[in-house]
């Protein structure tokens, strides 16, 4: 489908979610409960088929963060971004979508160790770039650490 | 795919569990798996990484644009001018800057001669994993005269950082031409050496066929890219689906193979270096002549937005994202790394295999660790 | 002219008589047997420092590189420079290894190593011990390895070891069928166990052409095996650097470890010696039957030339294998032995007897 079938198809689907544009992909806004029912739609739906899961990261945007996911479709060859925003920062959580793509095991271990953002029902979340001891999560804004020079 | 068991449950008594690594001569780099093991059977593994964490994507956040890129060279170092190519077309692609054609092809020569000097170390270290040492040598002869190309146009051996926003740094050195004419030339000679040395060897076909195989779901379900997933019969490479850079004007074949085992990874690479060849043949003798880039104002400043750019690297896959406030620094720029998707896939490959079969699967994929890391 | 005419038996013997004139008999033969050792043991060391340094040199050249060049006009004390090395490197043991075998283990595979030279006839007349069970003895005696590779593993206290020693045992034990029956097939024609009446009845023609299509095949069986025994490579997955680091000499360093090394060097020395003395015809020169000028020519030619000749066109050979193939994994390994190589042995030994019965050798 092209970007404005794409688009128009996720505004009739999920006339409550919020759509938007980057610049090069349809971005879809989901509340974070929704996630896991919206990503199996998405997937398995014929009109769609986004079977696979190209990049699952988070941003912090300071006063909240957004896990982003990057999907791709082989057989229809369109692609899409969902976010989703987390607002509690000190305990942000969200379902893991391992069930969905056995991929994002990695992605969403990465996740936990550089923001802390924490997914339920993952089999084994672990810090396993930094260390189990490591004080902090690097990769938030607010981050600070007695070793870093600034430039 | 069922849901991943957590290592340490393991109803098997008779198990025991060995640390691989993270020094030791076989990972390609500095990985630690924690194997276990029943008798010579695997029976589960767990990677361990970090070692070699640099934090580039925090480093990014304080770094401009034209700094960002000096830093992807080391990320999957043996394909350091694609890296630098992402980059730089995420920035491109944000600020709308077009690209000089003469630009252009320099940038697709060079992703190409890397592509084959990956290839090349790639061969001589499977040789050197499963036992055959002569391999590695040959291997490097080749690979050899490329680095002495990339010396004398780029500079350096490993890390260009060749390939910037605008264009490349420097114009190609006027030997460039005949030196890569001269070296295809003798690559051509040397390339049936090499199957009639490896290739044809029955005990190298018995210890590659039929192991380690991926099937094309989990090949999907884990997000492989590159020639682990096009062995396993997805046709992903970004060079023919999303075309940059000229891409969409030059001949070339996608390979693709359906089994999914070691013996296709192999064979998948090795038809691959052909088709680089061709298209290096393609650009070679019409380069368009022109500028060599173009130059950018001051320090350069990516308008605010969200941009993903992907680029085939020679293990596959490499995303960009970059995530900017409209400022000469990066917000986020994450980098989908495609060995991060490909080892993520090494558990379902080893479970029931040999611990012999481990080094071939793990030379057949190809992982190149501060890549995974970052 | 009278340096040709004086052969190594000659020597030999013009020692024996003096020995005997000056020292009472026993004496006498008490310091034959000492100068027999020392004889043997020098043999052993000058091969082993040659073969190492010939390993790496035709290494070198068949991988396009020089081998070692800087210790010595064309890197010949390189051998040298390593030996004084491991000579003043530290005995390890690790803490929890069981002392006793770990230090005996060594020994035991050096000391099997060389007593596998006494039955060996180096020139027309020079053996060290002339028994009638020669190529027996042999066999018998470098299987007792296996319990020192054993030993070693074991003693370790470490897995990799353990892992490394069990499928060396395996293996050893594995081949030695092979490489047995493959002997057997010439002694079948023969008629003989006895190193020196192999040698002589391969006067008129070498046994591997004379027993042709039993004898080819017993050959090709006997190298696969014996590359086999001496774990090296394509079947060195004891020692696969990849997988187990060292296999089972991972826990020895200095001195300890140079013993493995020097007894996997003698071994293929042994090996390939008793493969020339089998096969094709030991210290005896080439011969064509009915051709009595050409045979007069390769006579002038002295045995001890034709000897060690064959002896390092066989090492060579064994060497080029390790630089050429990659490495079998250990199922495909003992599979190759147990289902290959041990049925083709087996018909191939009822194929000799039954040429030797109806007298179709040439």
């Amino acid at each position: 489908m092209s970007r404005e079938e794409l688009k128009s198809y996720l505004t009739e689907t999920f006339p409550s979610f919020k759509v938007e544009d980057t610049f090069d992909f349809p971005l879809l806004w989901v509340p974070k409960e929704e996630i896991v029912g919206v990503l199996t739609k998405l997937k398995k739906d014929d009109a769609t088929q986004l079977n696979f899961l190209m990049c699952q990261t988070a941003v912090d945007r300071k006063t909240y963060f957004e896990v982003v996911y990057h999907l791709h479709s082989y057989p229809l060859k369109h692609d899409m971004v969902v976010k989703v925003q987390l607002d509690d920062r000190d305990n942000a959580e969200v379902d893991s979508i391992v069930s969905l793509w056995a991929g994002a095991e990695f992605y969403e271990n990465e996740m936990y160790d550089l923001f802390g953002i924490r997914f339920n029902g993952h089999p084994h979340l672990r810090r396993f770039m930094l260390g189990d001891e490591w004080p902090g999560f690097p990769l938030r804004k607010d981050y600070t650490d007695e070793h870093m020079i600034s430039l | 795919m069922e849901i991943i068991k957590k290592f340490t449950e393991s109803e098997d008594e008779q198990s025991f569990v060995i640390n691989i690594g993270p020094q030791h001569p076989s990972t390609h780099g500095v990985l630690h798996l924690k194997m276990r093991l029943n008798g010579e059977t695997v029976v589960d593994v767990e990677p361990n990484l970090g070692y070699i964490h640099r934090g580039i994507e925090k480093m990014n956040e304080a770094l401009t644009y034209k700094q960002c890129v000096h830093l992807t060279s080391r990320m999957d170092y043996l394909s350091a001018h694609m890296n630098n190519q992402a980059v730089s077309l995420a920035v491109e692609k944000g600020m709308q800057i077009e690209v000089p054609e003469r630009a252009k092809a320099i940038r697709i020569i060079m992703a190409e001669l890397q592509r084959l000097a990956s290839h090349q170390l790639w061969w001589g270290c499977l040789g050197l994993d499963m036992g055959a040492v002569t391999p590695f040598f040959l291997g490097f002869r080749e690979r050899e005269t490329i680095l002495e190309i990339f010396e004398e146009s780029t500079g350096n051996r490993l890390t260009m950082s060749y390939i910037t926003p605008g264009g490349v740094l420097q114009d190609i050195h006027p030997n460039f031409v005949a030196d890569v004419k001269k070296w295809i030339a003798q690559f051509k000679k040397n390339l049936p050496e090499f199957d009639q040395l490896y290739t044809g060897n029955v005990i190298v076909q018995s210890r590659l066929k039929g192991i380690g195989i991926l099937s094309t779901e989990d090949a999907l379900s884990f997000g492989t890219c590159g020639p682990v997933a096009r062995a396993s019969g997805i046709a992903c490479d970004v060079r023919k689906r999303f075309p940059y850079d000229g891409y969409e004007k030059l001949q070339f074949d996608e390979i693709i193979y359906h089994g999914g085992d070691c013996w296709d990874r192999y064979m998948v690479r090795m038809d691959e270096m052909k088709q680089s060849i061709s298209i290096i043949e393609q650009l070679i003798d019409n380069i368009p002549s022109g500028a060599y880039r173009e130059k950018l104002k001051g320090v350069p400043k990516v308008p605010e937005g969200e941009y993903y750019q992907r680029v085939e690297t020679a293990r596959g896959e490499l995303g960009v994202y970059l995530v900017s406030d409209g400022g000469s620094k990066p917000y986020r720029l994450k980098y989908r790394t495609p060995n991060f998707a490909n080892l993520s896939a090494l558990r379902s490959m080893f479970i029931g295999q040999k611990i012999g079969d481990m080094v071939a699967i793990m030379s057949t994929l190809d992982l190149i660790i501060p890549d995974i890391d970052r | 002219m009278t340096l040709l005419t004086i052969s190594l038996a000659d020597i030999i013997h013009s020692i024996d008589t003096w020995l005997n004139q000056t020292l009472s008999p026993t004496l006498a033969f008490a310091a034959e047997l000492v100068l027999g050792g020392v004889a043997i043991i020098g043999l052993v060391i000058v091969m082993a420092i040659l073969m190492v340094y010939a390993e790496r040199k035709v290494a070198g050249f068949m991988q396009m590189r020089y081998g070692p060049n800087r210790v010595g006009k064309w890197g010949t004390l390189q051998a040298v420079a390593d030996v004084l090395k491991l000579f003043m490197k530290e005995c390890l043991t690790p803490k929890n290894a069981d002392k006793l075998m770990f230090a005996i283990a060594p020994f035991l595979v050096t000391a099997v190593s060389f007593m596998t030279f006494a039955p060996m006839s180096f020139a027309p007349g020079v053996q060290f011990w002339d028994i009638n069970i020669g190529v027996f003895f042999i066999t018998a005696v470098s299987s007792l390895s296996v319990i020192g590779i054993l030993m070693a593993g074991w003693s370790s206290n470490n897995k990799y070891a353990l892992l490394g020693s069990m499928r060396s045992g395996a293996q050893i034990v594995s081949y030695e069928l092979s490489a047995g029956l493959s002997l057997i097939t010439i002694v079948l024609m023969v008629g003989s166990l006895s190193v020196k009446d192999i040698i002589m009845s391969q006067q008129d023609l070498w046994w591997i052409f004379k027993g042709h299509i039993p004898a080819i095949v017993a050959f090709v069986v006997y190298i696969i095996a014996s590359t086999a025994e001496l774990n090296r490579a394509p079947f060195d997955l004891a020692e696969a650097e990849q997988e187990l680091t060292a296999g089972f000499h991972t826990e020895y360093s200095g001195m300890q470890f140079a013993m493995f090394f020097l007894s996997e060097y003698s071994n293929m020395f042994v090996l390939s010696m008793l493969a020339s003395t089998v096969f094709l015809g030991g210290w005896m020169p080439f011969h064509i039957p009915g051709l009595d000028g050409f045979n007069h020519a390769m006579d002038f030619i002295p045995g001890v030339v034709w000897f060690f000749g064959k002896t390092f066109a066989i090492i060579f050979l064994i060497m080029w294998f390790r630089w050429t193939f990659p490495r079998l994994r250990i199922d495909q390994l003992l599979k190759l032995e147990w289902k290959y190589l041990l049925p083709v042995s087996i018909v191939n030994m009822i194929i000799a007897a039954l040429i030797t019965l109806l007298n179709w050798q040439l």
